[in-house]
């Protein structure tokens, strides 16, 4: 599903140059749940704007679902973008003058779907998330749980093969984090693969594959069978600091 | 293009942000608005004032004779010059000149029909008078050569003279007194350009006759053909020289003989407008330049305020081109409907105006006998102009949207996500 070989990213500002991934290779398959992990500035959130076309790499190679996605044309990323991803995201980026039916269908309007459709469909959607009575309401007049659940409602609604989530519990409490959790897990349950980036390790927990990123390169990979005993250091990691 | 779901997203975003629509669409309207309306005002004055000139040709020449002021071929100054029937053969011949009348001072003039009577002025003339001084006709004929040749006692009325003695009955045929004397009414007559119409015309071969002018006359009407002010000032010298070698004075003698070229103040006034159009021109580009950068500012604002929105756009499958249609259709609706709205408000002012100073126009005319004064007429504006300032602000609205919306389409939807 995702291949990567050695990737490399630099930003340029000015005569500064930052080398955030240094050769990132690394395997996901279909249907995985996925959290990447590390301190900030570790290239965490880089990686995955890279995984999601967001943004594109310098070096190596990226194969996302059997196409080399490089130096890819806008044009043609957008599409793939619209096919294959969805995207949750920390801030939610919910269109602010749009109410929660107009944002969950959107998607559905760059594949052409005609309103009255993609409106009943976006519906189905939202009552899945419990949130139909919501459905005439603009973001700024919803709580945070119900931004984030609304945005990923959008996020499935054009049945992507992969979710990315950026930090999707960063701006909420801990009881909905749990909530939108919950609900991740559902989606892969579905056989959706899916992948978030955080740095709580509560969150990162309730996934079935950790992947630490430190300072550009991944540090270490710990899958489902390892993760009691990941917990069981990072509490004694707490109690020492 | 057409697509109706495209459409109505465009139109649901414009639902949605009243205040960034409302001033787009303002600076778009108000620069139209002002555009009509200085253009307007312009042609209204430039209307008013042509107006007032089309009282006579505008290529007529008047000529008068006096006493000389200056001392020539040994004879004193102080000497009576005076015109006759050979200086109207003469003139009427030269080159240059299209239509002459001759006119005999007759004083005292009493008119009376039956027990009605009035003073009025009884100008003598030639047929030709009639295009010096645009007469229109309103009912008979004019003075003609017939008249002339036999020195028949017709008489051509100005309305205000039929008003008064006739009081709305049929007047042609009828015969009326001038100075005790029947004259057989042949027409009646209207002056160009709404002057007072207190003037009544007889045959200049029968005042001379009937009034003891012998051959006498006074002064010349003229109308001549030149087009530059250079063409009509050789074409008075020509006339000025020849009378003054006839009647021995100095050409240049203005008292022995007085000329009015009234082309040269026609080209003067026309000069001086075209001067203030030019000068309203460049206050209308202006105008249309404060527009073009009024709506460039907002579409780039709009733009950078949409950016983030680009962005989410972009991560949930816009392509950039439909992030460029969106931002430029939406501008050019906007900016359209504006304009056109803009157009009908300058136009419906402009109209309002047009309707009150026709109405102080009539009031005027009515209270001075039918000599309506105004400097501002029918202040419209060629439809062609407004229409393509319009359409210059859309477009320079469009350009402006869509360099930025480009960039905006083209950058990395990270990057667009990451503006606040």
């Amino acid at each position: 599903m995702i291949s990567l070989n050695n990737v490399h990213k630099s930003y340029v500002t000015g005569s500064n140059s930052l080398h955030v991934l240094k050769g990132i290779d690394l395997e996901i398959k279909q249907g995985e749940f996925v959290s990447i992990m590390g301190s900030s500035g570790s290239g965490k959130s880089t990686l995955l704007n890279i995984l999601g076309i967001l943004d594109n790499y310098d070096q190596g190679s990226y194969y996302l679902n059997g196409t080399l996605v490089k130096n890819m044309s806008e044009k043609k990323a957008a599409q793939l973008r619209n096919e294959l991803v969805g995207f949750v995201f920390q801030s939610f980026n919910l269109i602010s003058f749009k109410n929660a039916m107009e944002n969950v269908a959107l998607p559905l309007y760059y594949q052409g779907v005609p309103r009255k459709k993609r409106n009943k469909i976006a519906l189905e959607y939202l009552d899945k998330m419990g949130l139909l009575e919501w459905a005439e309401h603009l973001p700024n007049e919803m709580s945070g749980g119900q931004k984030q659940r609304v945005a990923i409602a959008r996020s499935l609604i054009s049945k992507p093969k992969i979710i990315f989530a950026d930090e999707p519990t960063g701006a909420l409490d801990t009881s909905t984090s749990y909530e939108v959790m919950e609900i991740l897990k559902e989606i892969n349950n579905e056989g959706i693969t899916v992948i978030l980036v955080t740095h709580e390790h509560d969150i990162a927990a309730m996934t079935h594959k950790i992947i630490r990123l430190n300072d550009g390169v991944i540090a270490e990979i710990i899958k489902n069978g390892d993760l009691k005993h990941w917990k069981h250091q990072y509490a004694k990691e707490l109690e020492t600091a | 293009m057409f697509d109706i779901d495209k459409w109505q997203e465009i139109l649901a975003t414009i639902k949605k942000n009243k205040m960034r629509t409302f001033l787009t669409g303002f600076s778009v309207a108000w620069g139209i608005f002002m555009l009509m309306i200085l253009l307007g005002s312009g042609n209204g004055l430039s209307n008013g004032v042509s107006q007032n000139f089309m009282r006579d040709a505008v290529n007529a020449m008047w000529l008068w004779s006096g006493e000389t002021s200056i001392p020539y071929q040994g004879m004193k100054e102080g000497r009576r010059i005076q015109l006759t029937n050979d200086d109207y053969d003469i003139i009427k011949d030269l080159p240059g000149i299209e239509y002459t009348s001759g006119r005999y001072y007759i004083s005292g003039n009493t008119f009376s029909y039956g027990s009605e009577y009035g003073n009025y002025t009884a100008i003598t003339c030639h047929p030709e008078l009639k295009e010096v001084e645009s007469i229109d006709i309103i009912d008979g004929r004019f003075i003609n050569q017939i008249d002339i040749n036999k020195a028949r006692k017709s008489v051509v009325l100005g309305e205000d003279i039929y008003d008064a003695l006739f009081k709305e009955k049929d007047a042609i045929g009828e015969y009326i007194r001038v100075n005790n004397i029947p004259f057989k009414v042949v027409g009646i007559c209207k002056e160009g350009g709404g002057t007072r119409n207190r003037n009544a015309y007889i045959p200049v071969s029968t005042g001379q006759k009937v009034f003891n002018g012998s051959n006498r006359l006074n002064n010349f009407a003229l109308t001549i053909n030149a087009n530059t002010l250079e063409e009509s000032q050789a074409i008075e010298a020509q006339v000025r020289e020849t009378l003054a070698r006839k009647h021995k004075f100095d050409s240049s003698d203005r008292s022995a003989l007085g000329s009015y070229n009234k082309l040269e103040d026609v080209i003067q006034t026309m000069k001086i407008f075209q001067a203030i159009n030019i000068f309203i021109w460049i206050i209308g580009i202006g105008t249309l330049i404060a527009g073009v950068v009024g709506v460039s500012n907002i579409m780039l604002i709009i733009v950078k305020e949409r950016t983030k929105e680009i962005g989410i756009r972009k991560a949930i499958g816009a392509s950039p081109a439909s992030v460029i249609g969106l931002i430029l259709l939406e501008s050019v609706l906007i900016t359209t409907i504006a304009g056109y709205i803009g157009l009908v408000l300058g136009a419906g002012l402009m109209e309002g105006i047009n309707f009150i100073v026709e109405q102080q126009y009539a009031a005027s005319a009515a209270t001075n006998g039918g000599n309506g004064e105004t400097l501002f007429r029918n202040p419209t504006v060629d439809l062609n102009v407004a229409i393509s300032a319009t359409m210059l602000l859309v477009f320079a609205g469009t350009l402006a949207g869509y360099i930025p919306a480009k960039r905006a389409a083209k950058i990395k939807p990270i990057e667009a996500l990451r503006d606040e």
